[in-house]
Parts: structure tokens; C-alpha cells; sequence
């Protein structure tokens, strides 16, 4: 689907069932169940490598227990301090939930597509991320404020299910200060939120959007992106601007096992970043 | 004989006794020699010491859900056609290692697994299976990586390829432009004619290892001619098979419309057609474990007792199954319609997306070994009848 598939300097294309060793240097509690892990290459050679584009993921080793894929949260620009935002909610996952700062995993990657920020270069820019989708997009909100005067307006439209649920709420105010119009909701308040109730396609209609310079990036539960492209069409948003990225069963990361098969792509290889014109037509048959 | 090779294209003839001297000349060169055994009431692939075992004089009857082996007094050594296995188990093996791992001072060491380096040559693959071997190698050798284990076992594996010279009802490689002649993709190339064989030569290393077997001799133009109208003469009664007149009680001989299929299937992702296939679809996964080309696996871990010695293990997976699309939010596909859909969609119609060609041999491997006969070439057809 995707012919220009660029291997990873860190991957070797003739063995890319190779490891490398990293080590836990810090874990950062978020939201219940959800941790950040900072990992370092045991391997300075390896780390010197290393590099990835916002949207990429890595596969999580831990051996006799099995691998799990898991986006990359971190600045791009500083692939060094690398860091994955993850929920304790599989086997792995769970395993992982047990280590500890020192403990060694294995790692391969990265892998996948990436968000296209060099072209949203000279453009608006909304970026609409539900629940745990926030990780995958965060490298996207660091490339933009690395480089803040490339951009015209930036969005960033956020939902959780709750006030404790939101990821990452320490940084909302260094974002802000980047001129970044970060808007926040929530499915359901508490006492204490004074901020919006609602779905995140809803903040939709706050925005005053340019369609012919509007670039789109949603993340998030496949629901809430339905509905976050269904907003954007309607606001003649060509599909073609319009990023998502699909959440499949990713086993390999290689195209050969064949579990995250969605229509014509391999997820893990040709995405999980596409374009919504590459998934209009599977989006909305059922059980695809 | 004074030559040690014969010329890659050349086409030489020897009696038929004389094929035990190609299993002889190829343990000789340090191949493992497999071929069509009879076992169960199948042909399958198995050691080969002699020709003595190979299925002389056996037919295979194929319908759907339905093979029976019967002897036939003017069968030869090769008139079954296809059974259960293919050369997909010999390179992407039902079990394989990726990576053993051993724990040492809390760190784990990667050990390279090994891979098996007899060199294994198999004979007796039609048509089918060469074509079904390319299209697995787009997939573990063509694409931005390549997995190491098959392209070990690829550069060591030798073809001895069988041109048919009989179709089962299932078998419908003329509609998938992959048969019944093999023309490239083996290292030889047997024709069995009543009175001898005439062999091919597809590759050097075919040349010097028939070159050192006893009793060739270059063969005659009337013997090439009745080699290549044998293979002629049954693609011409294959394509004639719509306007044939169907014998009472006989197998209905396929073929498969494929003008413009990917469209038709993707077009036609809601048809009525998934849920009364999903009726009878036992979500069994038999068809993609027989099929040549279907390449899904999974990877588990083994570890021993301790913990501290660990094998990643590669196995056969199956789209018919609900662990195959698995997520922590759900399964994706959670009907056989789903799944049924799924995998006829991806054989014919997405895999042109992703590799450039059909994943589609006409083998009819999924037919046969269907427990409740479902016919893939039945299922286009009745979508085709009422599509969009």
C-alpha cells in the first residue's frame, strides 16, 4: 500500500528479529494504570543510531512473556531521552507494570509510519487526541514547538473520560506558552472541573477554520475519530488532509504475520498513520 | 560422460527406472530428498530413499471436502496431483525458532537459533506451488525486510518440479494464469511420458547434479514435442471446461471468473453473500493451513522451568480465528462472516494491493480440504451474480 517504506538505521532490514538491550532509567506515574518509561540503549553505538519520526512505534520486549508495540511519546528532536506512555492492560503491558528503574527489557524499532509534519509545515494545525492517544501525537506537539514560527495555528484538542484520566496535565501550560490553543474536555466531570463536558469532535465547533491550509491529526479511540473526521468533512476539510492512526493487532511490526491486516494495509508496516482518503472506504464497514 | 553440467534450458530424457539415480545423485550432492508419499490416504511429502515409494499408479479424486486416492492401471508416478502439503511447510515451517535467549546476571543474552543446514531438495511441486513459493518470497524476502529463517532455507532448497499431466475438478490454475506448464521456478523439470521422462534443466546447480546422473540422453525433437503437447493438450481441456458437457455424478471441474476481482469483492464488502457462506464456514482455518501461499503466524514464548532459557516460537496462524485481529478494546472480527470475508478478500483482492499479484494459485488446496466443501471459485461467482 505504502511503497516507501524507509528502514529504521536502528533495524537491520536482513535480521529485523534483532534486539538491543535498553534499561528503565525513569518511571513517571500518569493516570491510573498508565506509566512513562524512560529507556536508554545499553549500547552507545546503538543510542548514537537512534532515531524516529513523531507517530513511530517501537516493539517492547520482555522475554518469556512476550512483545507489545507501543508509540513513541517523546521530542522527536531529542531522540536520546526516549520515552513510551503505556497501560498496564495485557500481558506484557502488565509484566512491564512490575519493573523497575534498572531492570533491562530488549527493544526493536522503530517502526511504522509517521505523522507528516514537514509538509503541515506553513499550514494550520489541529490535533484532536482522545484518552491514550495523546502519546502518539505528543512527539508532533514537540516538533511544532521546536520550530513554533513554521506554523500558522495549532490546535490541540484533548478528551478523557475524567479529570483523573487526562495524560500529561503538568505540560498543557508550556504548550499554551508556545501558542498553542490547547482545549481540554471531558466525558464527565468531577467537583473540581470547571472545564468543558463533552466529546472532543464537539470543540469542533468553536474552531474558526481555514479548510484549504487546515491540516488534521486525530488519535484516539476509532469512535471518536469517526467522529472527529466527520467534523472536519463538514467543514470542507479535503480527506486527503485528514491523519489518523489505526489501532490493529501488530504482532511483528514486519508485514509477515498478518494480524493487523486492515483492507489492502498492513497496519504496523504502511501505518499506523494514514491519510483518511487511504481509509474512507473501511472505515465504516463493520467488523473489518 | 565427459560433461559435468548440462546447460541451464537444455532438455534431455532418461528411462523411467533412471529417476532413482536423480534421488541418488541428489544425497550424493548432501540434499535431503523429499517427494510424494503415500500416508493416511493422502499423498503428502515425505523422505524419499526410492523411487520404490513414490504413489505409482494411484489417482487422486478432489472435490469439495472430498479426496480419495484409487489406483488406475495406466497411472505413473505423478498422476495425483496436489494433497494436503506444499513446499510452504518446508521454507515457513508450521513450528519454528526466531531467537533463543538465555538469562545471565539478570541480562539476557540473544542466541542466533539454529537453522537446519542439510540443503533440502523436494520433488514433485506442480505448477502451483512454484508460483505459490514466488508470491510467499514477495512476502519474506521481496518487502523492505526479510526474514532471515526463509531466506535461509530458500537459498538451500532445490525444486524438481512435475509437469502435470492431469487436473483435478478443483484444481483451476488456468484461471489463475499459474499453470498447468511450469516454466521457470525449478531447478529440473520432470515430464513423465508412458515410456521415459523428459527433464528440463531450470538452474546450473539442476545441470551439474543431472549431469551426474546415469543414463541421460539428449532428447529427440518428436520426445520434446510429446512432452510439450501433454502439457498443451491439458490446458486446452481446462479452458474448455465452461462449454464441457458435465458427466452425471462427476465433480463439476472449477475455473474462476477474475475480471476485475478486486473491485468486485471490495466494492461488495456488505454483500448478503459473507453471512449465508458464514452459515455453513466452520471458522476451522483447514483452508489456510492447506493453502500454498497463506503466510499468517503468531510468536510465542517457551521457557523453561527457571525462567532463564527462552525460545520465541513461530507457528501457523489463522485469520479464522478470534485471537488473530485481538485487541485490548476487542476483537475486530468477531463473526465468520467477518472472517470469512477477511480472508477471501485478502487471497484475491487486497493481495494485489500489497504484493502485486493475486495470493491466489488455483490449487484448489482450500476446496478439497474443506470439511464442508466451501468452494471459493462458488463464492465469486454467486457475489458476481448480484453485485453492486
Amino acid at each position: 500500500m505504502n511503497s516507501q517504506i524507509q528502514v529504521a538505521p536502528t533495524v537491520d532490514a536482513a535480521n529485523p528479529w534483532a534486539t538491543h538491550a535498553v534499561r528503565i532509567r525513569e518511571i513517571e506515574p500518569e493516570v491510573r494504570d498508565v506509566v512513562t518509561y524512560r529507556l536508554a540503549f545499553e549500547d552507545p553505538a546503538v543510542a548514537e543510531r537512534f532515531r524516529f519520526q513523531p507517530g513511530q512505534f517501537n516493539m517492547l520486549y520482555l522475554p518469556g512473556i512476550g512483545e507489545s508495540a507501543i508509540s513513541i511519546s517523546s521530542d522527536p528532536d531529542d531522540p536520546q531521552r526516549m520515552l513510551h506512555t503505556v497501560r498496564a492492560v495485557g500481558n506484557v503491558t502488565k509484566a512491564m507494570a512490575r519493573k523497575q528503574v534498572g531492570d533491562q527489557l530488549l527493544l526493536r524499532g522503530p517502526f511504522g509510519s509517521a505523522w507528516p509534519v514537514d509538509s503541515c509545515e506553513g499550514q494550520d494545525l489541529v490535533i484532536a487526541a482522545g484518552g491514550l492517544g495523546l502519546a502518539p501525537v505528543r512527539p508532533v506537539i514537540h516538533y511544532v514547538m521546536n520550530r513554533r514560527d513554521r506554523f500558522g495555528k495549532v490546535w490541540l484538542l484533548y478528551g478523557a473520560r475524567s479529570p483523573r484520566d487526562l495524560l500529561y496535565t503538568s505540560q498543557y501550560d508550556r504548550w499554551r506558552e508556545a501558542d498553542i490553543d490547547v482545549q481540554i474536555t471531558v466525558d464527565l466531570g468531577d467537583d473540581q472541573w470547571d472545564g468543558h463536558i463533552g466529546v472532543v469532535p464537539v470543540l469542533f465547533d468553536r474552531l474558526q477554520l481555514d479548510a484549504s491550509r487546515t491540516r488534521i491529526i486525530t488519535c484516539g479511540p476509532e469512535i471518536m475519530m469517526r467522529f472527529v473526521i466527520a467534523e472536519c468533512l463538514s467543514q470542507k476539510i479535503e480527506s486527503k488532509q485528514i491523519y489518523l492512526s489505526m489501532e490493529r493487532n501488530m504482532n511483528c511490526a514486519l508485514g509477515f504475520c498478518g494480524h493487523c491486516q486492515l483492507g489492502p494495509a498492513f497496519v504496523c508496516k504502511d501505518g499506523p498513520v494514514f491519510t483518511h482518503e487511504q481509509m474512507e472506504p473501511y472505515l465504516d464497514v463493520q467488523d473489518f | 560422460m565427459s560433461v559435468s553440467t548440462t546447460p541451464v534450458n537444455s532438455i534431455v530424457s532418461f528411462e523411467k527406472p533412471r529417476l532413482q539415480g536423480l534421488l541418488d545423485a541428489l544425497k550424493q550432492a548432501g540434499y535431503r530428498v523429499v517427494g510424494p508419499r503415500v500416508a493416511d490416504g493422502a499423498v503428502v511429502y515425505d523422505e524419499l530413499d526410492s523411487i520404490e515409494q513414490l504413489p505409482l499408479g494411484m489417482i487422486d479424486e478432489q472435490d469439495g471436502g472430498k479426496y480419495r486416492l484409487e489406483r488406475d492401471a495406466a497411472a505413473g508416478y505423478f498422476d495425483h496431483v496436489v494433497g494436503p502439503h506444499s513446499l510452504k511447510r518446508y521454507l515457513f515451517p508450521p513450528q519454528e525458532t526466531l531467537q533463543q535467549l538465555r538469562l545471565k546476571d539478570g541480562d539476557w543474552h540473544v542466541e542466533p537459533p539454529r537453522v537446519a543446514d542439510t540443503p533440502l531438495a523436494v520433488i514433485g511441486p506442480r505448477s502451483c506451488d512454484l508460483h505459490a513459493m514466488a508470491i510467499q518470497d514477495r512476502v519474506f524476502l521481496e518487502g523492505p525486510y526479510v526474514d532471515p529463517g526463509y531466506r535461509a532455507r530458500r537459498e538451500r532448497l532445490f525444486v524438481v518440479s512435475v509437469q502435470c499431466r492431469r487436473a483435478a475438478a478443483t484444481c483451476f490454475c488456468h484461471s489463475m494464469k499459474t499453470g498447468p506448464r511450469a516454466s521457470r521456478g525449478f531447478d529440473l523439470a520432470l515430464t513423465e511420458l508412458d515410456d521415459c521422462f523428459v527433464i528440463e534443466v531450470g538452474s546450473e546447480r539442476g545441470g551439474e547434479v543431472l549431469a551426474s546422473v546415469a543414463g541421460w540422453k539428449t532428447c529427440s525433437a518428436a520426445t520434446v514435442d510429446r512432452a510439450t503437447e501433454q502439457s498443451v493438450r491439458l490446458e486446452r481441456s481446462m479452458n474448455q471446461r465452461g462449454a464441457a458437457e458435465n458427466a452425471p455424478h462427476a465433480a463439476k471441474p472449477r475455473q474462476l471468473d477474475t475480471r476485475d476481482i478486486r473491485d468486485l469483492l471490495l466494492n461488495n464488502l456488505d454483500h448478503p453473500r459473507w453471512d449465508e457462506v458464514a452459515e455453513r464456514c466452520l471458522s476451522c482455518a483447514n483452508c489456510t493451513m492447506v493453502c500454498p501461499t497463506c503466510f499468517c503466524s503468531s510468536v510465542s514464548e517457551v521457557s523453561d522451568l527457571t525462567g532463564e532459557q527462552v525460545r520465541r516460537e513461530r507457528t501457523w496462524a489463522s485469520c479464522f480465528t478470534a485471537e488473530h485481529s485481538f485487541l485490548s478494546s476487542g476483537v475486530v472480527r468477531n463473526s465468520t462472516t467477518a472472517r470469512y470475508r477477511q480472508w477471501l478478500t485478502h487471497k484475491l483482492a487486497t493481495w494485489i494491493d500489497q504484493f502485486d499479484t493475486s495470493g491466489c494459485v488455483g490449487c484448489g488446496r482450500c476446496i478439497t480440504w474443506c470439511p464442508v466443501g466451501i468452494d471459493l471459485t462458488e463464492e465469486v461467482a454467486a457475489i458476481r451474480e448480484t453485485a453492486k
